[in-house]
């Protein structure tokens, strides 16, 4: 009988990948349930992770035919303490005594629990993309981590061979040979010198002399031995090309956030909102390394905040909405030179606007934030058209960079972005 | 838990010639066969396997296996990691197997059982097939795999070889070969029909997993060669039949009076529901039919792995011990290794008393691996009571008398047979009379001289699968009319139904293509209860 043993460690892993997406296909509902409430909780800034999800066990059942409590049972149990036969005992609460290992009741041992797994990032962000209805091409642009690009930097002493610099290295060899055998040598010549003189004095029948000589000629082999053993090349000459991997975005990047929260924009539109802001964001995350988050909110007035306020702070009255406008060129001047900066300007309304205002936004617009903004998205999450819209739809034809759309449901956000995305398209 | 967790085992007997195979095997030994020499120091103990290490104790292991005589199939020892374990896990221990959602719920119910420490780590999956696969897993100490080697490579490969349920039972010898045809089909149907209707299908199938096996008639053994030729016949043929059973066209006028109104269709009842689904419902197509067929064979391949836990694992457990306790008595084994080894063996056959808390039922590892210690005991060291109990065996030789009740018992009359007076006296094993017209438990016998047989019936009855389990049955097709398909149910002492049976029934009627009727009977044939789901067309 030959005996195996056989290291299966490095075979495929994962067998089980092919299940896994299909029980995810099949409780799409509720994941996508607990992207949405994951999205709505967390910071813009915070959407690249995976999360947990719960679901109900009893959504999960499989249904078997089995014996239900009732009719006339036997069971044997271990570990009698005090029973005689003939004792009665009162019937526990909720069947059978911590269960009597029959049929299907004991097996699920977890009891009535939500049955809860942790997405992975990459699963979490295709649901999420699903619900905003990304072309293909773009879910892959975006769920990548940025490029890297490598390039040398300097020499190291470890690495592949195949990054292995033959020059350097033999410099170092020779330096080692040079240090490691100088004083050998030095002691080399001194005997050599000598063992000539020696020589000469034998010649001349010098006993003591020649008496000294087979040990001279010992030392002296002695000495080329030791030369001779200093390594050619050692390990530790090796020199390696250094290459280090650097991200290939490296400019840096604003992206404002302007939010109408008058009273008209209830939960529903604020949530709209952030999944515009989201998208954007992680496009802008793609292409630049630093990306700041301003936050500007405006019903009458405009207003700087946190992102906590932002979304969830609740204001009322009216809107004018050229203050927002006002206040984001005010920062720009500011803190953030176009010449150093990439600015983004993404922009979410239910297009109420004091109709006064609404054509200096155009204005505004279209001199003095338009100019240095790199794009500009308008959201509008209402149906209605009103004078704001009318406004704005005048800039599209002059502008090329700024995009306006409205959009009442999720799915309708992307078409937004969609020339932001082409052109990266073609680009890459 | 125990740590010990498989759950189900596959086997593949590729050795065990076709029909019926009763030979004794190889002689059984009357006694272990002496030690030539012992070791002049022990096999080395670092907590860390190695590969050589691993071979050595092998060799010792196997070594001291056949001079016990135990009977295997050759060893194959796979080191695979933990993930690996849970992928196995989760498609039922099978190497292979179609797709489904339920095994991805299955492996992250188990991965997450693992990462929060609630497995044990010991955990090990035998396929049984020739040779016999081992998985250990590469987190286990050099202890444990030793254990793991003893428990699983010899003592279930020498069950799997040996006990007849396995050598009759399962169509085995084409197993794997069949589960990659299984997966094959299965995903070819997905990509024809699409995966979600394939995935409707299969969850109705498996609803009817347990009731998709013949319980009394041994299946035929054929090759994969003969199974995919034959699957192709059938598929042309079981439509034949179908569409026979429902044609439209008017009938002579002789047959269409008389007896044929009251005469039940099937005539028989039958027992085996997806059989009989695949056989004669009249709207599923080709693929459908293959599908429950595929649900079907992989339900009767497990069939007899569920009737032998006990055995099996007791069987298992017994020589794990008995390897390490002779290795250690020859001096092959050093303190350490011994201490760690029996703490392992002292968590697995753990059998908390009713009521404590982690009771749940009799511990199979606990009960068979005493039930077999307890048969060595009678052999050797019989008491009176013993002698009188069990006359044929008081006094045998212990290696033939072990194999004999390995070889020809299945959990049911393995109990029944074996279960002694000091064994019930040592678990305490008590009986409850559960009435529910009683509004009180009843302790119908105990542990004394008026209570063992009482308790050992009642135990082996435990056993039984086929009181385990809803007897359900193909009642009647109603073919005159709206062909609704009627189930009945046989109440056993008067055990009802769960409620799931609706859900279950909603399963049946999206195979069947009709409405479904589910009627409960007891003892005297009156029908109890009744439930009825009326026709759910397939999902497209």
């Amino acid at each position: 009988m030959i005996q195996q043993i056989i290291d299966r460690r490095l075979a495929g892993k994962n067998k089980s990948i092919g299940n896994r997406e299909r029980f995810l296909r099949r409780h799409k509902e509720q994941i996508r349930e607990a992207v949405k409430r994951a999205v709505d909780g967390r910071g813009i800034r915070d959407m690249q992770r995976g999360e947990d999800v719960h679901i109900p066990k009893k959504d999960l059942q499989e249904p078997v035919f089995h014996h239900a409590q009732g009719g006339v049972r036997d069971i044997v149990h271990p570990g009698n303490q005090e029973y005689v036969r003939g004792d009665r005992i009162k019937r526990p609460e909720g069947g059978q005594g911590g269960g009597s290992g029959q049929g299907q009741a004991s097996d699920s041992g977890e009891g009535e629990d939500d049955f809860s797994f942790a997405l992975s990032k990459e699963e979490f962000m295709q649901i999420f993309f699903e619900d905003l209805a990304l072309p293909n091409l773009v879910k892959t642009q975006l769920a990548e981590t940025p490029e890297w690009k490598t390039h040398r930097a300097g020499f190291s002493s470890d690495g592949t061979p195949n990054n292995l610099h033959v020059v350097r290295s033999m410099r170092g060899a020779i330096g080692r040979r040079i240090a490691l055998g100088a004083s050998s040598r030095r002691e080399l010549r001194e005997l050599e010198a000598r063992l000539v003189e020696l020589q000469r004095a034998a010649t001349r029948g010098d006993v003591a002399a020649e008496r000294e000589l087979p040990a001279l000629r010992l030392a002296i082999e002695a000495l080329h031995g030791r030369i001779a053993r200093i390594p050619f090349l050692d390990p530790i000459d090796l020199r390696f090309r250094s290459r280090v991997r650097v991200p290939v975005p490296t400019s840096k990047a604003v992206m404002f956030c302007l939010m109408d929260v008058s009273g008209s924009m209830d939960e529903a539109r604020k949530e709209l909102s952030k999944r515009f802001f989201i998208l954007l964001y992680l496009f802008l995350t793609r292409h630049y390394e630093k990306i700041e988050l301003v936050f500007i909110r405006h019903h009458t007035q405009a207003q700087e905040v946190d992102e906590e306020n932002f979304f969830h702070a609740r204001e009322t009255g009216g809107t004018v909405v050229s203050s927002a406008l006002v206040l984001m060129e005010e920062i720009i001047k500011a803190r953030y030179s176009p010449s150093e900066w990439n600015i983004y300007g993404a922009q979410a309304s239910d297009g109420d606007n004091w109709h006064h205002d609404s054509g200096r936004c155009r204005e505004l617009l279209s001199e003095k934030i338009l100019p240095l903004c790199r794009y500009f998205a308008y959201v509008q999450v209402a149906e209605e058209e009103q004078n704001l819209w009318e406004e704005y739809t005048q800039l599209t034809e002059t502008h090329r960079h700024f995009a306006m759309r409205k959009a009442v449901q999720a799915s309708q956000i992307y078409p937004v972005f969609r020339d932001l995305f082409k052109k990266e398209g073609v680009a890459a | 838990m125990s740590e010990f967790t498989e759950r189900r085992r596959v086997h593949h007997p590729e050795m065990i010639p076709s029909a019926g195979d009763r030979r004794a095997g190889r002689a059984a030994l009357r006694a272990p066969r002496p030690l030539k020499e012992r070791p002049t120091e022990h096999l080395p103990s670092p907590s860390d396997w190695s590969f050589e290490l691993i071979e050595r104790y092998h060799d010792v292991i196997r070594d001291t296996a056949r001079r016990h005589g135990l009977d295997t199939y050759p060893n194959q020892l796979e080191i695979i990691t933990a993930e690996q374990m849970m992928d196995a896990y989760a498609s039922v221990g099978m190497p292979v197997n179609y797709r489904h959602w339920s095994y991805g719920k299955e492996f992250i119910a188990t991965e997450k059982n693992y990462k929060r420490g609630a497995m044990g780590l010991a955990y090990e999956i035998v396929i049984n097939s020739n040779p016999c696969i081992s998985y250990l897993m590469e987190e286990n100490t050099m202890a444990m795999q030793a254990l793991v080697i003893a428990h699983a490579a010899y003592g279930h490969n020498s069950f799997f070889k040996g006990n007849y349920l396995f050598r009759m039972w399962t169509d085995a010898s084409s197993i794997i070969d069949y589960l990659v045809y299984a997966k094959k089909y299965v995903a070819d149907c997905e990509e024809k029909h699409g995966i979600e209707t394939v995935e409707l299908f299969l969850d109705s199938c498996h609803a009817l997993q347990n009731h998709g096996v013949d319980r009394y008639r041994r299946p035929s053994r054929k090759s994969l060669a003969q199974e995919l030729a034959e699957a192709r016949d059938r598929e042309a043929y079981a439509q034949r039949q179908v569409n026979d059973l429902w044609r439209t066209l008017p009938r002579r006028a002789s047959a269409a009076d008389g007896p044929a109104e009251t005469r039940r269709f099937p005539e028989e009842p039958e027992e085996n529901l997806l059989y009989f689904i695949e056989k004669n419902a009249p709207l599923l197509e080709p693929w459908q039919r293959e599908i429950v067929r595929i649900v079907r064979k992989v339900a009767q391949y497990f069939y007899p792995q569920r009737q032998t836990q006990v055995m099996n694992e007791g069987w298992a457990t017994f020589w794990h011990h008995h390897l390490l306790n002779t290795m250690y008595d020859d001096g092959y084994l050093a303190d350490g290794v011994m201490i760690e080894f029996l703490k392992s063996h002292t968590n697995v056959v753990y059998q908390p008393r009713v009521g404590e808390r982690g009771y749940s039922g009799l511990n199979p590892y606990a009960l068979g691996f005493a039930m077999y210690t307890d048969i060595k005991r009678i052999c050797e060291a019989p008491t009176e009571e013993d002698r009188q109990w069990f006359p044929d065996i008081a006094g045998a030789d212990w290696l033939p008398t072990l194999d004999q009740a390995m070889r020809n018992y299945k959990d049911e009359s393995f109990v029944g047979q074996f279960l002694s007076p000091k064994l019930m006296r040592d678990f305490r094993l008590f009986a409850i009379h559960d009435d529910e017209k009683q509004s009180e438990l009843e302790v119908s016998a105990i542990h004394d001289e008026s209570g063992y047989r009482r308790v050992r019936e009642a135990l082996s009855r435990q056993y039984d699968l086929g009181s385990r389990e809803p007897n359900i049955q193909v009642w009647n097709v109603n073919l005159r009319g709206d062909r609704s398909l009627t189930l009945r149910h046989f109440q056993h002492n008067d055990r009802p139904l769960d409620e799931s049976a609706l859900e279950v029934l909603k399963h049946v009627s999206r195979l069947w293509g009709f409405g479904v009727h589910l009627e409960s009977t007891n003892g005297a044939n009156d029908v109890t209860k009744r439930w009825s789901v009326e026709a759910a067309p397939l999902a497209a």
